[in-house]
């Protein structure tokens, strides 16, 4: 468990504080894949940053497991930090080792592992990563998803709880970023480790995390389910990240033309693969058109999101029906 | 007469013998020494420098003050104001010994800012990595900044090392020895051309081998 308690952050900027993040309470449940989305500078990399006190807060607490770390120094902080695994945007690899030995540095710093132990963890993580074949090879020779691999690897060769993942799938392509973030979410299902990552891309967070925080000028301006934020974004911050997930603008001057009242549909779990609709038609009559749409995955929840325009005489009736099979309804000004 | 003896009439080529030993034994020594004290003063103005993990702004505008004043002395000056000084460490202030203090403390402050600069050619994130890690400062500098740091540090000693070719050169004008000696005394103010073109040339060959055996040394140590 992960716990901000009205932790907060400024920097001195020719002789002024400047805040990087307002006063912040939260708690992040052990376990769970908590996301933190914001654009740059909004104050996400330092929020992430006090979790592992690369960063002190300048007001607040930070607790760990219950333990109040902010003023932890030396070897309290170095055990500290060997139990809380990170993973970066440019990877932060050793160039002039290994990736075997990139792996066992952790572990060698830590200095109470024996070599034997080294080897067998470090085969061991690099099946789990799926880099066997690489271990005698230099990171100048590996594409940017080995790298982040040999990255999550090192991240986690002293068992951590906790994995930190600052914006790690930010310099990776589509395909990688999908397949880092299987592994991701792996990791968190078998190893139960809690994982914090930020972000700039809403498809990540709808991927991999079970909660999120959206930060907007070092504040959180909304935070809960993925599923409640994604659908039902209320704060603009917020809604545009969800729209730029959807490759979407917002909808305006296209429908304008389109008769009828219009309505957006959100689907979650079961109802997305129920007919719904068709029954409502039958038994109301009305007509719709369908004006845009999604159906994917939030995690492991199927969601569908539906944007319609509703004609007839019992719209009221089809709305209460389209309630009752438990999915949401909003209508969309026009 | 041999071809030798034609194209080089003056030349005593035992002297020259002696004169190359001499120069290498200035070189080695202090070439070890200043890496000695250049690298951990090298590493101590990385670390202490303005957003560095040991930041302390005026303990490195100290020693970058010091450093600055060591390396705009003129060599030549700076061995005839440290012959006390010489005396005082070596019994000396001639000969190969008597030269290897005023070459270390001549190119020990020039090694520490290449070393400063090949220790901020390390990614930071990397630094922020291990400290991520529990790496102590120690465990930072020996294990990350130094090994990562390796192509540009031998690139640096490998720059030092050169510019102690021609220091140990001038100290053959105090009478240190080596082939710079023989170049002044024989060559310049001897007149004979052939002493100078023989010892300039042996100088150049050795630079020439220092360099390519530097680079080389930074290929293979080079994994970017």
């Amino acid at each position: 468990m992960i716990r901000f308690a009205a932790a907060s952050k400024s920097y001195r900027v020719d002789g002024a504080l400047v805040p990087a993040l307002e006063p912040v309470d939260l708690v992040i449940e052990r376990g769970e894949v908590f996301g933190i989305i914001g654009h740059s500078g909004a104050g996400k990399s330092t929020m992430l940053r006090l979790i592992n006190l690369l960063e002190r807060p300048t007001a607040g607490r930070i607790f760990i497991e219950d333990n109040d770390v902010t003023d932890a120094t030396g070897s309290e902080l170095r055990k500290l930090r060997a139990g809380i695994g990170m993973i970066f945007q440019h990877f932060n690899l050793l160039s002039s080792r290994t990736v075997a030995d990139n792996v066992a540095f952790p572990l060698r710093i830590q200095g109470n592992v024996s070599d034997g132990e080294i080897t067998a963890r470090v085969d061991e993580l690099l099946e789990l990563v799926g880099l066997t074949a690489h271990a005698r090879k230099y990171p100048a020779q590996l594409s940017g998803g080995q790298k982040q691999r040999v990255g999550i690897a090192r991240a986690l060769a002293s068992r951590p709880s906790i994995l930190l993942c600052d914006e790690a799938t930010s310099a990776l392509d589509p395909q990688t970023t999908a397949s880092v973030l299987e592994l991701l979410a792996d990791i968190n299902r078998r190893l139960g480790l809690t994982i914090v990552l930020i972000t700039h891309e809403m498809d990540v967070i709808r991927r991999v995390c079970d909660r999120v925080a959206v930060l907007e000028a070092g504040q959180v301006v909304e935070m809960g389910a993925v599923a409640d934020v994604f659908l039902h974004p209320k704060h603009p911050t917020t809604r545009r990240f969800v729209a730029e997930a959807d490759h979407r603008e917002g909808h305006g001057p296209e429908f304008s033309g389109v008769a009828g009242r219009l309505f957006r549909l959100s689907f979650r779990g079961e109802a997305t693969y129920s007919p719904v609709l068709s029954n409502v038609v039958r038994d109301t009559g009305v007509e719709y058109n369908l004006l845009s749409g999604r159906v994917d995955r939030i995690k492991d929840t199927p969601y569908g999101q539906l944007t319609l325009a509703m004609n007839g005489e019992r719209v009221d009736d089809a709305l209460a029906q389209i309630r009752d099979a438990g999915v949401d309804i909003e209508e969309v000004a026009r | 007469m041999s071809p030798m003896q034609t194209l080089f009439p003056n030349i005593d080529w035992a002297e020259i013998g002696q004169a190359c030993i001499d120069t290498l034994l200035m070189l080695g020594g202090s070439l070890l020494f200043t890496v000695v004290l250049g690298l951990p003063l090298g590493i101590w103005l990385f670390l202490t420098a303005r957003g560095q993990l040991h930041a302390r702004p005026k303990l490195y505008s100290a020693l970058s003050l010091i450093v600055n004043v060591l390396r705009s002395v003129p060599f030549i000056i700076l061995m005839i104001l440290l012959i006390p000084v010489t005396k005082a460490i070596t019994g000396v202030s001639i000969g190969i010994r008597g030269a290897i203090v005023p070459l270390v403390i001549g190119a020990a402050p020039f090694l520490a800012r290449l070393v400063e600069t090949a220790l901020r050619e390390v990614d930071r994130g990397v630094i922020e990595a291990s400290q991520a890690m529990g790496a102590t400062t120690s465990q930072i500098v020996t294990r990350v900044l130094l090994p990562e740091a390796r192509p540009g540090l031998i690139a640096g000693a490998t720059v030092t090392a050169v510019a102690l070719v021609g220091y140990t050169a001038m100290g053959g004008i105090v009478g240190a020895g080596g082939l710079g000696a023989l170049a002044y005394q024989y060559g310049y103010n001897g007149y004979k051309p052939d002493y100078m073109l023989v010892t300039v040339a042996l100088l150049v060959v050795l630079v020439q081998i220092l360099q390519s055996l530097g680079d080389r040394l930074v290929t293979r140590y080079s994994r970017r």
